[in-house]
């Protein structure tokens, strides 16, 4: 629902990186979001294309790679990936434990752009 | 063609937001306040647990409360019934409060003659869960009438809350609800998350809140978390 100001923030911090390093232009964006994070890709894609018009990231294309939802078993340790929007049981594959935690899913990161 | 570079960043896509909200929290740290950012549904009954809690509170612990939601200049004037400091934002239609709105909130109000502020996030289960607001404390409300499933719906906002207030117990006799279920469901997601069971309307279990959030004020006055 918020995906603007999404957009705005990493339309920011890629003309600021691409500033730095005297790019021409910038071709590729990659963003890691995670699993939990209900933002709607194609929508960042669109919003970028207007947003980024006549700037140096004009035209570059978002790459984004969306991690798991992983729980960590608080008896054995184990990690394993959980749909938490299917499953009402989170439980440990290796131990059958019920208690677990969140170690990844809310990331919300951009990870590297390409430049000319 | 020109060779392509890869430029490494690996930075938060909220990062302004992110560190707007540590200073906020810093500068609420060194005054000794409080804040606790209230998120709930329309119609979940925000405002009327911060009437509740406000009254719960009275004389014994100052609280200023920050009105996000949106077109409630109804909720403002209910707040100020109770005689207690409180701003209203005017948010239009965004669809959650971050640190730079907070911010500006937080300068209409006198801190040193303050113990709490309670932040009424807008009525949304998705996107107030992904900004961080400076607030200390998260809490979320879920209401009987909206059902048990929505852990399911909405993991991230209960992934991210110290405490649900499961409001609207009156409800229970003539709702399909089964708060045993609701209650593994959030667990899972977040070992660490406190329940309530209260009914803002009868007044049931909002003693058990008010004590919790007292609690809460106490121990961040001596220790600062």
């Amino acid at each position: 629902m918020h995906e603007l100001p999404v957009t705005e923030n990493i339309l920011k911090v890629v003309l600021r990186h691409a500033g730095e390093a005297r790019a021409a232009r910038v071709v590729g964006i990659s963003l890691r979001i995670g699993e939990l994070s209900d933002i709607i890709e194609e929508w960042l894609q669109r919003y970028f294309d207007y947003l980024s018009r006549g700037t140096l990231a004009e035209g570059a294309v978002l790459r984004i790679e969306r991690v798991p939802v992983i729980f960590r078993c608080e008896g054995c340790g184990t990690s394993f990936p959980v749909k938490v929007r299917e499953v009402r049981d989170i439980l440990c594959p290796s131990c059958g434990g019920g208690k677990a935690s969140l170690v990844s899913g809310r990331e919300f990161f951009i990870k590297n752009i390409e430049v000319i | 063609m020109a060779d392509i570079r890869l430029i490494e960043i690996k930075e938060e896509i909220f990062a302004d937001n992110d560190r707007l909200a540590a200073e906020i929290r810093d500068r609420l740290r060194a005054k000794g306040v409080l804040m606790l950012n209230l998120m709930a549904s329309p119609g979940g009954g925000k405002t009327s647990l911060i009437v509740q809690t406000l009254r719960g509170l009275k004389d014994r612990v100052r609280t200023a409360v920050i009105e996000g939601d949106i077109d409630s200049i109804v909720d403002a004037e209910k707040v100020a019934e109770e005689g207690v400091p409180a701003v209203q934002l005017r948010t239009g239609g965004a669809c959650h409060l971050d640190a730079t709105m907070v911010e500006m909130a937080l300068r209409e109000i006198n801190l040193d003659a303050l113990d709490l502020v309670i932040v009424e996030n807008i009525g949304n289960l998705v996107c107030p869960a992904e900004f961080d607001t400076g607030a200390r404390r998260n809490v979320m409300i879920l209401s009987v009438p909206e059902g048990d499933d929505k852990p399911l719906k909405y993991p991230l906002m209960f992934t991210v809350c110290d405490a649900l207030v499961v409001n609207k117990i009156d409800y229970l006799a003539v709702a399909d609800f089964d708060t045993t279920l609701l209650k593994e469901r959030v667990l899972k997601l977040n070992p660490n998350i406190r329940i309530f069971e209260v009914s803002c309307k009868t007044g049931e279990g909002i003693p058990a809140w008010v004590d919790w959030l007292k609690e809460g004020v106490t121990t961040f006055k001596k220790s600062g978390s």
